[in-house]
């Protein structure tokens, strides 16, 4: 059979084609409460003028990100009107015609093009090694593990959001700033900020690297600081850069005084601790052990009642801890600033060129899934994708990658709770595992996994039966429904844990080697 | 043998096995004749022969013991009642129906007749073909030809029965590429009224596009459609290679334009099933087209085999 040979990028367009192909397929499946949220926000952007955008709450939904977003659903209704007029009528809540939901999701798969773009300039920037087999190349590895990535399929295709076109600017920037154009890095991560503030998390990676390693132009011999090399000329151009882009977004909210409702818009503190299906976070442990040790103190005797149980509810509200201190948001605020402080200051003291940032950059991201209020699991996104770059380079990152990866999908698994739905879910995420187990593999020529891994992994899939089948069958699913998901983060927590301890470590362990620092 | 017991179970399983019977009978009978009518020939003939009755024996055992029975499974597995044709279907009786109206000139039994005519008529030469030279590419030919000679000539054909064509083509992928991926997806295309009435658009648009794309970029297919020298001798001197590749490039495009006017746009009144029919007459053109073609494709093989690797099949 001829497989093509000549043109060394012919398999790009092949695969970028395939998956459009399978997410053209997922049409007609689920889709969340997430489809109507876009849906009203189409229709508020269309019908209301600009001064009304952020002060509109007839549907639940409010608008809640940053004004650029505003502006991308502004544009999309436009072509919105062509398909179905009624979607844009703000009263149609709840409004899903066949036309809607084809527009919507199509919506999705074009601007998917973004993140395919992004790709190939991630791909064009990893360190290849040349070999004859274009199946075992890095470059091909990582276009399959972004591509492809199960997480982005499942949120983006199924549950409906527009994560790949966030994430393709994402790693947009990265490949930028990999292959040295920092101003452009700059811009985009910009933007992206202006799309979704949840990307506030990853700024300091960003400020702090631009700082140290693009605004100072020279090191000292051992890499630490020269403050007398300080560029302010590229400093001027970084700041205008955020300034101009911030401007543009918020410009017109500020003319109008109606900055303040924007961002209590934006910042939402009154959701509860955990989101409905607990995130496998340092929360949700702290959550287990609270309970664990209330249901104790009470069969010792020492608590005299057992509080509300609202947590456990399944509802989005506050709550108070019985046993254990109870968590403000100004607590997380404060731990995941504790949290990525040493993986900043590696970064500031001993710069490791665009890598190090990349790394940095996972950690934020990382420690903000850990340490966070109100995570959602689609968060670990933010994080299994840079680090897929990371990946296909290094063998201890590559390790990583398989448990954070393996993990953080099948945590995923309750946003998709229909019937319909579960044979796809279970089989993609089988097909991504065993692809990144094996060409990971290959690349590093050895079995990348220890046992203890391994048997976590496969402690995976008994924990999957016995929550799917096992369970529905005992007689407590009735007075205790949420044990399974509870168990299931839990258990995902463990390994995200796992992971996130082994990453830190690895980047404080790199910044004592004593290497060259690199110059930019 | 084992062979045609699988053969003997599958006919018993779906009557529409009976497609393919012509050409395993006739690869089997020529085989035995080519170890010679006495000796081993006949030994390998009573073998089989015996494998048969007695598979088909065990499987209608129950109904054997009454006629009355046997005749009513056989009444019910081929229902010579229904009519030439229900509904459109790409074959040469619906084809021909639009021009005179058949169903109404003929009685049903001459319509029987004339279909069963035609049927062994189109099947006799690659059957003949076979029985002379039993080798492994004339028995995947044969299945082609013969299972679609029936799907194009015989009566009561469903839609879905290209499928028995379209498996056997799939064995001809890596010689024969453009022909076989222009006949699946013309298949494929033939089916399009079943999928609308079910709601399968999308889907239907999808698998065709990306089985299309992915054929062409692992097979190459248009660039090796006469690379086989020893298969296509007659045809290597004509330079049919960019006829051939338009003539599909075209011929896909205005399946796709068929595929989306049937879904855009709603047929004139005077004409209410316009779509269906252009879709059955369009694909009906390529399969007699595509039976032409390996029908010559078989017949024109040289007589004496003279192979590299001589296969010994048992």
């Amino acid at each position: 059979m001829a497989a093509p040979t000549a043109d060394s990028w012919s398999w790009f367009p092949a695969l970028a084609l395939g998956v459009s192909f399978l997410k053209c397929l997922m049409i007609n499946s689920y889709h969340s409460t997430d489809f109507e949220v876009h849906r009203n926000w189409l229709a508020i952007t269309h019908s209301l003028p600009v001064s009304k955008w952020y002060h509109e709450n007839t549907s639940e939904w409010t608008l809640d990100y940053p004004p650029l977003f505003a502006w991308f659903e502004y544009g999309l209704s436009h072509v919105a009107q062509h398909f179905d007029k009624e979607m844009l009528v703000v009263q149609n809540l709840g409004y899903a015609s066949p036309a809607t939901v084809l527009f919507q999701r199509l919506s999705v798969i074009v601007t998917d093009v973004v993140f395919i773009f992004a790709v190939r300039e991630c791909c064009r920037s990893v360190r290849d090694k040349s070999s004859k087999d274009q199946l075992g190349r890095p470059s091909f590895i990582l276009a399959v593990l972004l591509l492809w990535n199960y997480g982005l399929l499942i949120v983006d295709h199924i549950h409906f959001q527009y994560n790949g076109f966030l994430c393709g600017i994402l790693l947009l920037s990265v490949a930028r700033h990999l292959q040295g154009r920092h101003l452009e890095g700059a811009l985009l991560f910009a933007v992206l900020l202006n799309l979704k503030h949840i990307y506030l998390y990853i700024a300091p990676a960003y400020g702090i690297f631009l700082l140290r390693s693009y605004c100072f132009t020279k090191d000292n011999t051992y890499g630490s600081v020269r403050w007398s090399s300080l560029s302010l000329f590229r400093l001027i151009a970084l700041g205008s850069i955020v300034i101009s882009v911030c401007a543009l977004s918020f410009g017109p909210f500020i003319v109008m005084g109606q900055l303040p409702q924007v961002l209590s818009r934006l910042f939402p503190f009154k959701r509860g601790l955990c989101h409905a299906y607990w995130a496998p976070n340092i929360w949700a442990l702290y959550n287990v052990v609270d309970k664990a040790l209330s249901v104790l103190g009470l069969r010792l005797r020492l608590l005299e009642k057992l509080p509300t149980a609202s947590m456990t509810g399944g509802l989005v509200q506050e709550f108070q801890h019985s046993v254990l201190p109870s968590v403000s948001p100004s607590v997380t605020l404060i731990c995941t600033l504790v949290s990525i402080l040493p993986a900043v200051l590696s970064v500031w003291c001993r710069p490791r060129g665009a890598r190090g940032f990349l790394r940095c950059l996972v950690i934020c991201a990382l420690c903000s899934f850990m340490f966070g209020w109100h995570v959602h699991e689609k968060a670990i996104l933010m994080a299994i994708l840079p680090l897929s770059i990371l990946a296909v380079e290094s063998k201890e990152d590559a390790r990583i990658f398989l448990m954070l990866a393996t993990t953080g999908h099948y945590s995923l698994f309750p946003l998709l709770f229909t019937e319909a739905e579960t044979p796809s879910k279970i089989l993609l995420l089988l097909l991504f595992t065993l692809y990144s187990i094996t060409s990971l593999n290959n690349l590093y020529r050895g079995f990348m996994l220890n046992t203890p891994e391994v048997i976590y992994l496969l402690g995976l899939i008994a924990l999957e039966i016995t929550c799917e089948v096992v369970y529905p069958l005992l007689p407590w699913k009735r007075t205790l429904p949420f044990v399974p998901l509870m168990m299931k983060s839990v258990y995902c927590s463990l390994g995200v844990s796992y992971s996130f301890i082994r990453l830190y470590l690895s980047i404080l362990r790199s910044a004592d080697r004593t290497d060259k620092p690199k110059q930019l | 043998m084992l062979g045609s017991l699988a053969f003997v179970l599958a006919v018993n399983y779906k009557q529409m096995e009976l497609y393919h019977s012509l050409p395993f009978f006739c690869y089997l009978l020529g085989r035995c004749f080519k170890q010679g009518l006495r000796g081993r020939g006949l030994f390998l003939l009573v073998k089989i022969g015996v494998t048969v009755l007695v598979t088909f024996a065990l499987c209608w055992f129950p109904f054997l013991a009454d006629p009355g029975q046997t005749a009513q499974v056989l009444h019910r597995l081929f229902p010579v009642a229904r009519g030439l044709f229900e509904d459109k279907v790409a074959n040469t009786w619906c084809s021909l129906n639009v021009l005179l109206k058949i169903k109404t000139i003929l009685s049903s039994d001459t319509q029987l007749y004339l279909s069963l005519a035609a049927t062994l008529l189109a099947v006799l030469p690659s059957s003949i073909k076979l029985l002379t030279k039993p080798t492994l590419w004339q028995f995947k030919l044969a299945l082609v030809n013969s299972s679609l000679a029936f799907f194009l000539f015989s009566f009561q054909v469903h839609e879905k029965s290209i499928l028995l064509p379209a498996l056997p083509v799939c064995l001809l992928l890596s010689d024969l590429p453009l022909p076989a991926i222009w006949f699946l997806q013309t298949s494929v295309f033939s089916m399009l009224p079943l999928f609308l009435k079910d709601g399968l658009f999308v889907p239907y648009a999808v698998t065709s596009s990306a089985f299309l794309f992915y054929s062409v970029y692992l097979l190459s297919a248009p660039q090796h459609s006469s690379e086989k020298p020893s298969r296509l001798k007659p045809y290597s001197r004509l330079d049919l290679d960019r006829l051939a590749r338009w003539t599909f490039y075209l011929s896909v495009a205005a399946m796709a334009g068929l595929s989306f006017t049937s879904v855009a746009l709603a047929p004139p009144a005077s004409l209410p099933d316009l779509f269906p029919l252009l879709v059955a007459v369009f694909s009906f053109l390529h399969f007699l087209g595509l039976l032409l073609y390996f029908n010559v494709v078989q017949i024109t093989e040289p007589p004496s085999p003279r192979r590299r690797n001589p296969k010994k099949t048992e």
